[in-house]
């Protein structure tokens, strides 16, 4: 009897595990769901008392042109409130473009480095410093753009802003290199050996190979990199407040001060009353920014995957 | 082999392909240099200019005279106790979100849709976590909570505990993919033979599974609170002070001290932020400021190195030797 | 593992359950609100608790907002602000029961600023206007080099951005390309290292810093031009006070009541000289004495 009731226990025991660890992980994708679903309900409530093309532009009277003009600006505190999201779009844009090509030549370069050049024991060394430099907060790359980087970027540039998208973007390459480099380097070792012989034995040299072996064969990863870089620039934060100058233009000048969608939401969240047009004109620029970083970061899951499935076969 | 065969091959190839042997060998090269020179650099102009500032009064004292001078103790204390709330959050979720996802649930399609939401999450951006703890936690969450509680503005205000709840689902998903990873290490062979000998399956993982994926999971725990310390933007508006004249602790039963998770805190990002931003006499507090950010930066850089050396340790153990 | 992890787990739900009672059991005088003055707010409570040791008082900062809705909620006693009470703020207070008492404590006089090596010195109101709202765009325009004018401003979050937009800009908007720093002082830095920029905000954060000018401002254009800073570098008190200086504000204390017992004393002491010169130390304008 008692072996019995000891039997019993233990499958209630394993039950209760196995429906508590069960909660545990629809609670993780909840909470994931809860964010969507708020965001989006907090965003579209904006539509209550706006129209829907404010978020382009609003016709205005202006005193100096003695007209209404059509202004595409971003201007919360107003007596006309504007909420056009084409300066903020164009902003995260115009620093997270160069911030990717950057990063992308540069992570690309230093990825072939890893996986074709590198002695172990460089690799030893190398691939924890880029753990290192990935754990830099990027308060601390926004100060030091800031503090360093900018003046110097003006005396070489002669910009007009001394703060602008350009050297917003240098930071933002730097913070979104670390894991476009491991992504990329992933791919090019996942690449068959097999592969690399096949181009030797052909007669190609040690570039010949990378270039016309290994990287084609890697490209689905590498592009995978490149476009999660992409979203992870558009996504940062704190180093685009410091050291982009925020002002809220339409431009296509890469030495323009720009103001990013993440910047504007950190900018403004701060005094702003629950419930006005204000706060959900600021869920809607979330919601816009969490869509094409979700968005991003779902393509390159799926050029990730079906990676795996081709090298698996 | 492959270096032999590099070696040889250029003398049978024309210049001009000899030319770009060595320029995509200098290139990329100099590219791998970039990351590394970067870090020293950053690591260089802090050390140099924040070194002087470390004394133990900086790391121990309050702030004085408007922040100009004193220490920076309620940040370290604050960064502590909110990294900390957050873990104490996130890690058991996650970890056991992680088992049920490799040891339960299959592979089916909750198993993916739950793969990719946590893929996903990984590359929200921060701040979008910062709008969502205001919206969410403090206006929704807190704000009902003082209603039914009858709590007056207790919970819907912005506090340690929803910066730290903010932070942990900004972490959650590092948790869960390095705990699965940590899981999947375990060989299925063990699980078998766990099994075979008529252990229950949550006795295999705790018994079998677990005590292996420990390193693993650990590894990922100190990940992220290196992440939670380093991150500035979800506690902008979810619990960050400017200047608070005191430590957020209050005294259980008025003798026992223990944080108070309804009060704001000082932070050690947010501080540089506000120093680099808002101070009151910035010439006077720039070695502050470089101070701080040398005390965040040595912070990360310990977690980061721990969490290094704990994976490397723990690969050897599996058998595994490549980094 | 398991029982230390319930440890530690039933630790904090205890702690949870405690923390309520104790949180509405502190009975002290509790100031919360503007960045601007949390450091001098936490200055008069600091010196304040050394003569009357009986007092217990809290400051916290939050911003002007966040102070007022606290008072509304009656979460803490005294609302600092950089602002005066809004209608609405007002309205809600009333509807919750509260008949908030204004406190003029100190005043600020806000300084426009270009950098050290511009030739200019002076700019009149209008013309400060003309440059914030992106009418004037090139110093020469105002008598300077021929250079584009960069401007400097505040995120609209600030008060400092509200008050010019007021009184200055007389609620027009501000110029497009204004870059939005995220406070005073990243202005100070960023004004100091553009030959071409211009920026505004408390005086006090702009007599430090190396780099920058602080320019003499017009009513209008027959009136003097007036520094806000005198010649050995310290805050012409006279100037704001008898308002030749034109862009100044009050800073705000409120109280859900009308003061008493133990608030009132301490109010009474912030208006006191002894207070006022708290004010002084910390670079504000204080209150005129003889009123």
């Amino acid at each position: 009897m008692d072996h019995k009731l000891f039997k019993k226990d233990v499958r209630f025991g394993e039950w209760l595990i196995q429906k508590l660890l069960l909660v545990a992980g629809i609670s993780s994708m909840l909470i994931i769901a809860l964010i969507f679903v708020f965001l989006f309900k907090e965003a579209v409530r904006f539509f209550g008392t706006a129209n829907p093309l404010d978020l382009i532009g609003k016709w205005t009277y202006d005193d100096w042109e003695g007209h209404y003009v059509f202004k595409m600006m971003w201007q919360s505190i107003s007596e006309v409130p504007k909420y056009s999201l084409l300066p903020l779009i164009c902003g995260s844009f115009l620093v997270a473009f160069p911030a990717t090509i950057i990063s992308g030549v540069l992570g690309i370069g230093c990825a072939i480095y890893l996986s074709e050049l590198a002695p172990p024991r460089v690799r030893e060394i190398l691939k924890p410093t880029l753990e290192l430099l990935a754990g830099i907060p990027s308060v601390v790359i926004g100060f030091v753009m800031l503090a360093f980087i900018a003046t110097f970027a003006q005396n070489i540039f002669h910009t007009k802003f001394r703060l602008n998208a350009f050297v917003g973007s240098l930071g933002v390459a730097l913070a979104v290199l670390p894991i476009m480099i491991t992504i990329a380097e992933d791919a090019m070792r996942a690449v068959p050996k097999e592969l690399r012989d096949a181009s030797y034995a052909l007669g190609a040299t040690k570039w010949q190979t990378v270039w016309g072996t290994v990287v084609p064969a890697a490209v689905s990863g590498i592009s995978a990199a490149i476009i999660l870089g992409f979203g992870r620039a558009l996504g940062e934060t704190m180093i685009v407040l410091m050291a982009t100058g925020n002002a809220a233009l339409v431009t296509g000048n890469i030495f323009s001060s720009v103001r990013t969608m993440t910047a504007n939401i950190a900018a403004e969240l701060g005094s702003v009353a629950q419930g006005s047009e204000h706060y959900y004109a600021l869920f809607l620029v979330g919601a816009v920014l969490f869509t094409f970083t979700f968005g991003l970061n779902l393509v390159s899951e799926l050029v990730l995957n079906k990676m795996r499935q081709k090298l698996r076969m | 082999m492959d270096q032999a065969l590099s070696l040889n091959l250029p003398k049978l190839t024309s210049r001009r392909i000899l030319w770009n042997e060595i320029v995509s060998d200098v290139l990329v090269r100099f590219f791998a240099l970039i990351p590394l020179s970067a870090l020293a650099f950053i690591m260089y102009m802090i050390v140099r200019k924040g070194a002087g500032t470390i004394t133990w009064h900086f790391l121990t004292q309050m702030p004085l005279n408007g922040m100009t001078e004193g220490g920076i103790f309620p940040c370290i204390f604050g960064t502590l106790a909110i990294t900390l709330m957050m873990i104490l959050m996130a890690l058991p979720l996650g970890v056991a979100a992680a088992i049920y996802l490799t040891e339960f649930s299959g592979h089916g399609m909750f198993f993916r849709v739950i793969r990719a939401a946590v893929n996903n999450l990984a590359g929200v951006p921060s701040i979008v976590f910062g709008l969502f703890g205001v919206g969410f936690f403090i206006l929704f969450v807190g704000r009902n909570l003082d209603h039914v509680l009858k709590t007056g503005m207790l919970f819907g205000q912005p506090c340690m505990l929803w910066a730290a709840a903010t932070l942990a689902v900004l972490v959650l998903p590092v948790i869960i993919v390095s705990t699965e990873e940590a899981l999947n290490a375990v060989p299925q062979s063990q699980r078998s033979a766990s099994l075979a000998l008529g252990a229950t399956k949550w006795q295999t993982i705790w018994n079998v599974v677990l005590p292996q994926a420990r390193g693993g999971i650990l590894t990922g725990a100190i990940l992220s609170i290196s992440r939670g310390a380093g991150e500035t933007a979800p506690i902008l508006f979810t619990g960050c002070a400017y200047f608070l004249p005191r430590l957020p602790v209050v005294h259980l039963f008025g003798v026992i001290p223990i944080v108070n998770p309804f009060d704001q805190f000082m932070e050690l990002s947010y501080h540089i932020f506000i120093m680099a931003t808002q101070s009151l006499d910035a010439v006077k507090t720039l070695p502050i400021q470089y101070g701080t950010t040398l005390v965040l930066i040595s912070l990360t850089f310990l977690l980061n190195l721990t969490a290094i050396v704990f994976r490397i340790h723990f690969r050897k153990k599996m058998g595994t030797v490549s980094i | 593992m398991k029982t230390s992890r319930m440890v530690v787990r039933g630790a904090l739900v205890l702690a949870l359950a405690a923390m309520i009672p104790t949180a509405f059991a502190a009975k002290n005088i509790t100031v919360k609100g503007s960045d601007t003055i949390v450091v001098m707010g936490q200055k008069w409570a600091e010196v304040y608790m050394q003569k009357h040791p009986e007092a217990a008082i809290q400051v916290t900062g939050g911003g002007s907002g966040v102070g007022i809705a606290a008072l509304i909620n009656g979460t803490t006693d005294i609302a600092n602000a950089s602002r005066k009470i809004k209608t609405s703020e007002m309205d809600k207070a009333k509807a919750a029961g509260y008949y908030p008492e204004e406190f003029k404590v100190a005043m600020d006089s806000l300084a426009i600023v270009a950098n050290a090596a511009n030739p200019i010195k002076e700019l009149s109101l209008k013309q400060i206007q003309g440059i914030y709202m992106g009418n004037i765009n090139n110093w020469n325009e105002v008598g300077g080099p021929n250079q584009p004018i960069l401007r400097y401003c505040r995120e609209s979050s600030s008060g400092t951005y509200t008050f010019l937009k007021e009184q200055v800009l007389k609620n027009k908007d501000y110029a497009a390309d204004c870059q939005t720093m995220p406070g005073t002082s990243a202005i100070a830095n960023a004004v100091s290292k553009d030959p071409n920029g211009i920026g505004y905000g408390g005086a006090a954060y702009y007599i430090k810093q190396p780099g920058v000018k602080i320019l003499s401002v017009k009513k209008d254009d027959k009136s003097p031009a007036i520094n806000p800073v005198k010649a050995d570098g310290t805050l012409d008190y006279e100037a704001a006070w008898s308002g030749t200086y034109p862009i100044w504000r009050y800073l705000y204390m409120y109280t859900g009541f009308k003061p008493k017992g133990e608030i009132k004393a301490y109010l009474d002491w912030i208006l006191s000289p002894e207070g006022q010169k708290i004010v002084e130390e910390i670079g504000y304008v204080p209150l005129p004495l003889k009123k």
